[in-house]
């Protein structure tokens, strides 16, 4: 299983470390917002909503340096967008996974 | 040059306005999460360069950037790259940036932004107060307030899930709100439904193929059931 990393961050930061916390803070209290959002609208069967949230997900995947995750987010999007959920289980253990990692920032 | 950032997410505006700080000739004024508080912003004030999101919920960028008369210049910011073929079809956009976005990208498009030559200043959307009704004009509700449109002045409506795109000869307007709906309020004298998601001026067509109108730039497809009124509504020779 691929592993988060603040590559990104800290790359964009320019050293910053006091933006680093700030932009790990926004991520670590918009992801779970993002994440229920999701989890209501694919149980619901609401596939469209669930693709666009599927898609600002995929932002955070890569924030997070996910490279292959994110293609498995990209082929999920598309999947819903198509009227199907294949590719969910995978996707829901990369969410996991970012859930993990953030508890450890 | 004065920016704006648009994006619903915090991460992505975050970032984008952390960007900003690292180039010197670029200041970043306001930060909006939906494209209607940005309309109200540049009601009020004017920007040089916007970071604008395309996916947003109810309005997306393409439909903040058609509300607006003279859009300033746009650095469009997305995690779909799909959309760059469209992006360009508008003359205001300047770079179409996929997130994440790195700093020597970023870099880049601002050097663009400032390249290219500057349009004509941003006019806010008309947001005439409410006047005497009368049979020429039609209020729509946008973001609780309600605009008057000219209805004559109107070429073309547009279904668009579940908003309706007006176009008139000054500018566009996106509205929540159906088809059907505003064909029973636009005089069927003057308007008529050519397809299931048009409505069209026929006053204000320029030509005719077999199954399309030429309104404007806009060519309209025309269902073949809607070809026949349409054709009697014609003063053909």
């Amino acid at each position: 299983m691929e592993k988060p990393n603040l590559s990104y961050i800290e790359s964009m930061s320019g050293g910053d470390k006091t933006f680093e916390q700030k932009l790990i803070n926004i991520i670590k209290e918009e992801f779970p917002k993002e994440k229920e959002v999701y989890f209501y609208n694919i149980k619901s069967k609401n596939y469209k909503k669930a693709a666009e949230n599927v898609h600002k997900l995929k932002h955070k995947i890569s924030i997070l340096g996910l490279v292959k995750s994110y293609e498995v987010a990209v082929d999920f999007e598309n999947n819903l967008l198509d009227g199907n959920a294949n590719c969910r289980e995978d996707f829901e253990v990369i969410l996991q996974n970012m859930t993990e990692f953030l508890k450890t920032l | 040059m004065n920016c704006i950032i648009i994006d619903d997410e915090a991460t992505a505006r975050a970032i984008i306005s952390k960007l900003c700080d690292g180039i010197s000739s670029l200041t970043a004024l306001e930060e909006f999460p939906n494209a209607i508080q940005a309309i109200k912003y540049l009601n009020q004030n004017e920007a040089d360069l916007i970071f604008l999101d395309i996916h947003m919920p109810d309005f997306t960028g393409f439909d903040f950037i058609e509300t607006l008369r003279n859009p300033p210049k746009i650095i469009l910011t997305t995690s779909d790259p799909n959309f760059a073929i469209q992006a360009f079809e508008y003359d205001c956009i300047v770079d179409y940036l996929v997130k994440p976005i790195t700093p020597e990208r970023f870099q880049k498009a601002i050097q663009k932004a400032e390249a290219t030559p500057v349009n004509e200043t941003t006019q806010p959307i008309n947001t005439e107060s409410l006047g005497s009704a009368s049979g020429n004009d039609l209020y729509v509700n946008i973001d609780r307030r309600l605009i008057k449109i000219d209805i004559p002045s109107i070429y073309l409506v547009e279904a668009k899930g579940d908003y309706i795109l007006i176009k008139t000869e000054d500018k566009n307007y996106t509205v929540h709100s159906t088809l059907k709906k505003i064909e029973e309020k636009l005089p069927d004298t003057i308007f008529l439904k050519v397809h299931r998601s048009y409505i069209i001026n026929v006053g204000k067509i320029i030509d005719i193929e077999d199954n399309s109108v030429l309104i404007k730039k806009d060519v309209i497809p025309v269902s073949r059931s809607n070809r026949p009124e349409l054709m009697k509504r014609l003063n053909l020779l």
